[in-house]
């Protein structure tokens, strides 16, 4: 397959380069800036800085995190892709819905929620008399990611087994394979590039979280990056940090791209997987119930009752700057998410379609963009911007362009993964049957990733909604975003008038996804002779 | 139009967008590490008395602080309103703060402005000890903080490391009591077991909910606590006057050298230490006031007697943070 794809690309030249060339200038940028600021640093002091046992024990406790989260994540999200997908149950939208949501939730406002239910003062003491012992530590740390980064998994899988090909489960089948040799041999093997594009984002994330780990007081390798820079005001060794983390990140690359290396899971049939009839969840059906309690009540019922219980308390509290802090947010989010998927989907292409070209490297770069640690890059765009383009400092349009290009990870797996769940053949035919280059993409290639595009758009939408280290430093002056409003409240413990900020973005984002997955369901499947007419 | 014109076009459109705001009336930029929630009321209140427009960047103040030591000579603000005297510090270190005019500065309390007038405090923020007032007789606490270190409270002190205004006092210790005996102290609190936090409200809900008795925070949170709820069983104390434990740190404001002649940005510094704007302090965010006889209903306690209890301490000196962090390292505590 790959060796076609190279023989028979369908879009090659600038509409790949120019957003490549893009995001390689968002990215290299702040690169530059962390090694001109490592450069200063007064290696003396730096030896005693990096070499020190403490490093050691900050990144065992990292890896340690990344692996927990990384294995409950999988735990919750691979069933739940499962029943979204694949369950005959009904409501399944109502479950793709129900592992976007945590999303949306601010890991520092999940870590405070947990810790106010927990605990002898905390809620389920007070309104249920049960004591639960206050979570911290590294339990702590783990349940508090864990609830809101399973979604990363869980989207990527989901999109995955939507653009599955029956039909090859079906071949499979009628060659004599029993159900759980379908599953092992021929279901699972094609999503793995959506569970490592998944897990991937999971562990960056763990790798770059501040907000939990402080609150659960377990420290990581970015809590020492983040002290340094507030404790000592220190640019100089924070970049050093920052410098390590990334290089942990682009070990973590290089394993992923040696798993995925000869990982081919386009369908052999048309370019339009037939999607899977509904199936029944089998004798362990009756398990699926509980199962969505759990994850329902600790994810989402949990997080939303504190929230609407501090926000009854605080009613009377008014809270004026409402309207301008939701078209702040929208105002930001939108755009992000369009631009993010913009640059995502040649980017997407590159990796999947030209496996010889030096474009496909983009996409492993595009995860270092995700990596620096955002106060960093923030420090780096400020440093750029005022050196180049003092006109563009503190404008929303490079606000937006900085979190796309921060964004982009996110974007990438599920567009990647669905280009890859494609056969070059309808490419190729569209353009056989004389549609310009551009036309047979758009025509034959975009609406069968449709559903990958739906998942980068939500995952960009959501951590936008929800963007914080970005917005404080790189916005227009005076903007108000719903996610400023909820940091700046809850830091001076006024969680009352914190709290419904904190559900508008729930609510928007509840909104934008819903509407997302309306037209997900509602596509014009592309017959397969659709380019022809 | 294409896939890949799209996102050009769609830049471009953003940023002709953002590039579309001319000020018609006075207005100064303000980059505040001060929340939001705390200060806008007066802010706005500072608008409609003298129609200038504040322009307001709110964030964490250590990032702003690193922001402007980033944007040095070209940064848009006037004025860098901060938590923490540190913060101000650093910036005053780079060179970038303007000094106040005398008329200003001679209106604070003595010690509550940088040397040279380079920033005023405009409220205070006390180290206080708190403990439980089910679990600890308040007739058996320690006067001093290095005393915390007794047998008698091991293992039930909490304190918060990693929280700025803590290295604060701990940059304030060394520079009263010496470099080696805070290292003592230090590593004898250690030894006996002091819990860590993240910050001064984790402090004040690990001693309601009996992780430990005692802990030493700053001074307004509880007030929050217990305007939620009254019962709450947490209560604070200062130590004996003038010791090291009662460092009062301020929020203090400072004019950037970026900003030029601004007697808009100088009057909002002057407007921030009237006797209105330092009652709002002390009786909507519980901050002591900084300027002299101020009466105020406030419920802060000893509100008239900082300037007797705090130790004696320039808070310029604490600016010199590295050492604090090295020192916090040393000791395992970072």
């Amino acid at each position: 397959m790959g060796s076609a794809g190279i023989r028979y690309r369908l879009v090659r030249g600038w509409p790949i380069w120019v957003p490549g060339l893009i995001v390689v200038a968002g990215i290299a940028i702040p690169l530059v800036y962390l090694f001109i600021r490592a450069v200063d640093a007064d290696f003396t002091e730096l030896a005693g800085l990096l070499v020190r046992p403490r490093n050691l024990v900050l990144l065992g406790n990292t890896l340690m995190l990344a692996v927990g989260v990384l294995a409950t994540s999988t735990l919750v999200a691979f069933p739940l892709a499962w029943l979204a997908t694949r369950g005959n149950m009904h409501g399944r939208r109502f479950i793709t819905l129900l592992g976007v949501l945590p999303l949306s939730i601010p890991g520092y406002v999940m870590a405070y929620v947990l810790l106010a239910a927990t605990g002898r003062f905390g809620a389920s003491a007070l309104l249920l008399g049960i004591e639960i012992p206050r979570l911290s530590g590294y339990t702590g740390a783990l349940i508090a990611l864990s609830t809101y980064t399973f979604p990363y998994l869980f989207l990527n899988l989901r999109s995955a087994l939507t653009g599955l090909d029956v039909s090859l489960e079906e071949s499979a089948r009628s060659l004599g394979l029993s159900g759980r040799d379908v599953f092992l041999r021929v279901i699972l093997p094609q999503l793995k590039p959506a569970y490592w594009a998944g897990s991937l984002l999971i562990v960056l994330h763990v790798l770059g979280d501040f907000g939990v780990v402080s609150l659960m007081r377990f420290e990581t390798f970015s809590y020492a990056i983040y002290l340094q820079y507030a404790g000592a005001f220190d640019r100089l060794y924070a970049a050093w940090l920052a410098i390590m983390l990334l290089l942990l990140t682009g070990s973590m690359l290089l394993v992923e791209a040696r798993v995925l290396r000869n990982t081919h899971v386009a369908g052999r049939g048309p370019g339009s997987a037939r999607t899977r009839p509904a199936k029944t969840t089998g004798g362990w059906g009756w398990l699926a119930w509980p199962f969505l309690g759990v994850v329902a009540g600790v994810s989402v019922v949990l997080p939303l009752t504190t929230l609407g219980f501090w926000a009854m308390r605080g009613l009377s509290n008014a809270t004026p700057a409402l309207l301008e802090s939701v078209a702040g947010s929208l105002s930001a989010s939108l755009p992000t998410a369009l631009l993010t998927v913009v640059l995502a989907i040649p980017i997407a292409y590159a990796s999947v379609r030209m496996p010889r070209s030096p474009l496909r490297v983009l996409e492993r770069f595009a995860y270092m963009g995700y990596a620096i640690p955002p106060l960093a890059l923030a420090l780096a765009v400020i440093f750029a911007s005022l050196a180049l383009f003092p006109a563009l400092y503190q404008t929303l349009g490079l606000l937006v362009f900085v979190c796309a290009i921060h964004f982009l990870a996110e974007a990438l797996g599920p567009i990647r993964s669905a280009f890859m769940q494609t056969n070059p053949a309808v490419e190729e035919s569209a353009r056989v049957l004389g549609r310009t280059p551009l036309r047979a993409f758009m025509e034959a290639v975009l609406p069968v990733v449709r559903p990958g595009i739906v998942a980068s758009l939500a995952f960009v939408f959501l951590s936008m909604m929800k963007e914080l280290p970005l917005t404080f430093l790189l916005s227009p002056v005076g903007f108000r975003t719903l996610a400023l409003n909820v940091w700046s409240h809850t830091n001076e413990a006024l969680y009352a008038q914190a709290a419904p900020h904190a559900l508008l973005i729930v609510l928007f984002s509840a909104i934008f996804v819903g509407l997302l997955l309306r037209r997900e369901s509602r596509r014009p499947l592309p017959h397969p002779t659709a380019p022809v007419t | 139009m294409s896939t890949s014109r799209l996102p050009i076009a769609l830049v471009l459109f953003l940023l002709t967008l953002s590039a579309c705001s001319a000020p018609e009336t006075t207005s100064i930029t303000l980059y505040s590490g001060r929340a939001q929630s705390l200060v806008e009321p007066l802010l706005e209140r500072f608008q409609e008395e003298t129609g200038i427009v504040v322009d307001v960047r709110y964030g964490d103040t250590a990032q702003l602080a690193v922001a402007l030591l980033e944007e040095g000579s070209q940064s848009p603000a006037d004025l860098f309103w901060a938590q923490d005297a540190g913060a101000l510090g650093a910036v005053q270190a780079a060179g970038l703060l303007s000094p106040l005019a005398d008329s200003i500065r001679m209106r604070v309390l003595d010690g509550f402005a940088a040397t040279n007038g380079e920033w005023v405090a405009t409220s205070g923020r006390a180290r206080v000890l708190a403990y439980s007032s089910e679990r600890v007789d308040p007739l058996a606490l320690p006067s001093s903080i290095l005393d915390l270190t007794n047998e008698a409270y091991s293992g039930r002190v909490g304190w918060a490391p990693t929280n700025g205004s803590f290295q604060a006092a701990i940059t304030a210790m060394r520079h009263a009591i010496g470099e080696n005996e805070t290292r003592a102290w230090l590593e004898a609190m250690v030894a006996s077991g002091a819990v860590s936090y993240g910050n001064n409200r984790a402090i004040l809900e690990a001693i309601a909910n009996d992780e430990i008795d005692l802990g030493i925070p700053n001074h307004y949170y509880l007030y929050r606590y217990k305007a939620d709820n009254a019962a709450y069983p947490v209560e604070q104390t200062f130590f004996e006057p003038g010791d090291i434990g009662n460092l009062i740190n301020v929020a203090g404001i400072g004019q950037l050298v970026s900003s030029g002649e601004s007697p808009a940005a100088e009057r909002l510094v002057s407007f921030l230490l009237t006797p209105s704007s330092q009652a709002y302090f002390a009786n909507e965010t519980f901050e002591y006031p900084v300027v002299p006889g101020v009466a105020t209903s406030t419920v802060i306690a000893d509100f008239d007697r900082i300037g007797n209890l705090k130790p004696d301490v320039a808070l310029d000196s604490m600016r010199d943070l590295e050492a604090t962090l090295n020192l916090l390292r040393d000791v395992g505590l970072l």
